[in-house]
């Protein structure tokens, strides 16, 4: 069974976002770019998988800038067998990336794609369900556990109430959360190792998928600011506080 | 334009996100909701009460009785034949629902919505909320997901919404429920409560966060959440994560406990009327949105606080 990975290259997420003076969108020149922490843990997974038996080979596919290429190589360097970066300079919505993954996946026919839950940018929280919607899978969204069996693949799902456990036939889709794996790092050996591995770049006309844009960014604005207060000498000045917005009596 | 909301209940009763994704439906048109899941009389009934409700379509079957969204999805795309919109609260089941749907209507979903500026033109929060981009979409049909924060609730009672029973489209066959562990608590919900008391990393396990946060939480009557770091370190369940990739909660009062302040954290809770932080680092970015600040040992002054109310 094959195993395909979508990952993004996203500002990475311990840098500050900056506003663009002219209110177009985030400054992401001269920043730290990494893959979207969910992805990570997708590509874990699915390294796991693969080491434990229940897969024989993981594909990453990237859709973004040329760069994007260090992304798949990050992806490779933890121990994907070989990577597809579908390169669009231009920025690419959750849709038209399902269409893209959905012609990716009817040519690799993997049994299991796995996502992140969101990606740390946009924030959509939407291709891996999209991309269920238009293969007609299952989808195990927001995973914190994944086991593989025949060609069933049972996920535990974070929810709003607490966990939640569903099973799905194969082929399937699993979106990841936070707690499902912690990602490992690519060794010294496996970086350069990376290198080497076939890594395969596409347009995305390739695949016929017109991915024109639906949504116009009118403008990026921060957001309101809140402005540091003042700090309490002790305990029963916070009481008096407390008491005097009426929580406490 | 005639919008149609997705109904989050448990079964026995509508849930409160519903009613700020009602509030952003009708600011677009005519509000129908749809109740979908098995034995939901009760709920139904509830919903059409639902203040500016016209219609309440109902789709009472097995396959629908735990939201699997193999299921409602397809049975939402065909009811959109007769909507402009749909629309569903940003709940973990409607962040699960909604982009399904958008793919089968070949719409952008537009995600967590904070306003609704025109029939086709929103705002957003990205970034984890350290932007806040207005986005205009092309498409002819609506996909929204709202921010239960951002909105409003609409009144439970006053409406008069016409019920009328939707035919199931059955079980897909690809997806099957399993178990549930939902926590049951006596403690307000995290995304209704008036007061809300957090803790972290600093709580060093779960006893602690158990003597020390919660006593707190029962005086104030006040829901109980966390920071991711004493989640994933097991003091309490994933259900209490507030944040970017946990719930986004906006309280009268939010106390902040042993939280550095994150901006992944700062995504869930900064939209609180008033947050409080106790920390021993005055330094810690929590204080440069704390309205309220008391350095000191946590171990030391939150059972004297607990004490004193
Ligand atoms: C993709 C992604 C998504 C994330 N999503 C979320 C999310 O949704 N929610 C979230 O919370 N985090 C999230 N995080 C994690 C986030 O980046 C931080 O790691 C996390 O919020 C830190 O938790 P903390 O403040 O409890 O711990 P720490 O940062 O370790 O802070 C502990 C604080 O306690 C103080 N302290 C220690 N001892 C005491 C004492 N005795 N008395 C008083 N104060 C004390 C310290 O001064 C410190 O400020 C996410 C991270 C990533 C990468
Ligand atoms: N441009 C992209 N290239 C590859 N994968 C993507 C891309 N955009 C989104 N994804 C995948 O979809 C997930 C959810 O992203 P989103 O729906 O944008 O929040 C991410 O975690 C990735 O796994």
């Amino acid at each position: 069974m094959k195993i395909l990975v979508p990952v993004k290259r996203v500002l990475d997420y311990n840098v500050k976002p900056r506003v663009k003076a002219d209110g177009t969108g985030v400054d992401l020149a001269n920043v730290k770019m990494s893959m979207n922490p969910f992805d990570e843990i997708a590509v874990e997974e699915a390294i796991r998988l693969r080491e434990k038996g229940a897969a024989t080979e993981v594909i990453v596919v990237s859709i973004g800038e040329a760069k994007a290429q260090e992304t798949l190589r990050t992806a490779l360097a933890m121990g994907a067998d070989r990577a597809i970066l579908i390169v669009s300079e231009e920025k690419v919505e959750p849709l038209g990336v399902a269409k893209l993954l959905a012609k990716v996946a009817a040519e690799e026919a993997p049994g299991l794609i796995i996502l992140g839950k969101q990606a740390i940018d946009d924030d959509n929280n939407q291709t891996g369900q999209m991309l269920a919607g238009l293969l007609g899978w299952g989808q195990g969204t927001f995973a914190s556990a994944v086991v593989v069996e025949g060609d069933t693949v049972t996920v535990t799902r974070e929810v709003d109430g607490g966990a939640e456990t569903e099973r799905f036939t194969m082929p399937a889709i699993v979106t990841t959360d936070l707690r499902l794996n912690e990602p490992r790092y690519a060794s010294l050996p496996n970086i350069m190792k990376a290198k080497s591995k076939p890594l395969a770049q596409k347009a995305p006309a390739d695949y016929g998928v017109d991915v024109a844009p639906r949504l116009t960014t009118l403008k990026v604005v921060e957001p309101p600011k809140r402005t540091a207060g003042i700090k309490v000498a002790d305990v029963d000045e916070l009481v008096g506080k407390l008491k005097a917005m009426g929580v406490a009596k | 334009m005639k919008a149609l909301v997705w109904v989050e209940h448990d079964g026995a009763a509508v849930k409160d996100a519903t009613l700020a994704a009602v509030t952003a439906a009708a600011k677009l048109g005519d509000v129908h909701l749809l109740v979908a899941g098995q034995g939901v009389g009760a709920v139904s009934g509830q919903a059409a009460k639902i203040m500016g409700v016209a219609k309440v379509h109902v789709a009472d079957d097995a396959a629908y009785a735990h939201a699997l969204a193999e299921n409602v999805a397809p049975l939402v795309a065909g009811l959109m034949d007769h909507h402009d919109a749909f629309v569903a609260p940003a709940t973990t089941n409607g962040k699960n629902i909604a982009p399904r749907v958008a793919a089968l209507l070949d719409v952008m979903q537009i995600s967590d919505i904070l306003s609704v500026e025109s029939a086709d033109t929103f705002t957003r929060p990205i970034y984890a909320g350290n932007a806040i981009a207005t986005v205009q979409t092309r498409d002819t049909k609506l996909v929204l997901t709202v921010r239960g924060t951002a909105f409003d609730k609409a009144a439970m009672e006053g409406g008069a919404g016409i019920i009328e029973a939707v035919a199931s489209m059955g079980d897909k066959g690809v997806s099957t429920f399993v178990s549930a562990e939902i926590a049951k608590s006596e403690r307000p919900e995290l995304t209704s409560a008036k007061v809300i008391v957090s803790g972290g990393r600093a709580l060093q396990n779960s006893e602690n966060f158990h003597t020390i946060i919660e006593p707190l939480a029962d005086k104030l009557g006040a829901g109980v959440g966390a920071s991711r770091a004493a989640v994933d370190a097991g003091y309490v369940p994933n259900d209490y994560q507030v944040g970017q990739t946990g719930k986004i909660v906006a309280p009268e009062v939010y106390i902040a406990i042993g939280i550095s302040g994150a901006i992944q954290h700062l995504a869930g809770m900064k939209d609180s009327k008033t947050i409080i932080a106790i920390n021993k680092d005055e330094d810690a970015p929590i204080f440069q949105v704390a309205d309220i600040g008391l350095v000191g040992d946590l171990f030391k002054i939150v059972p004297e606080l607990t004490g004193k109310l």
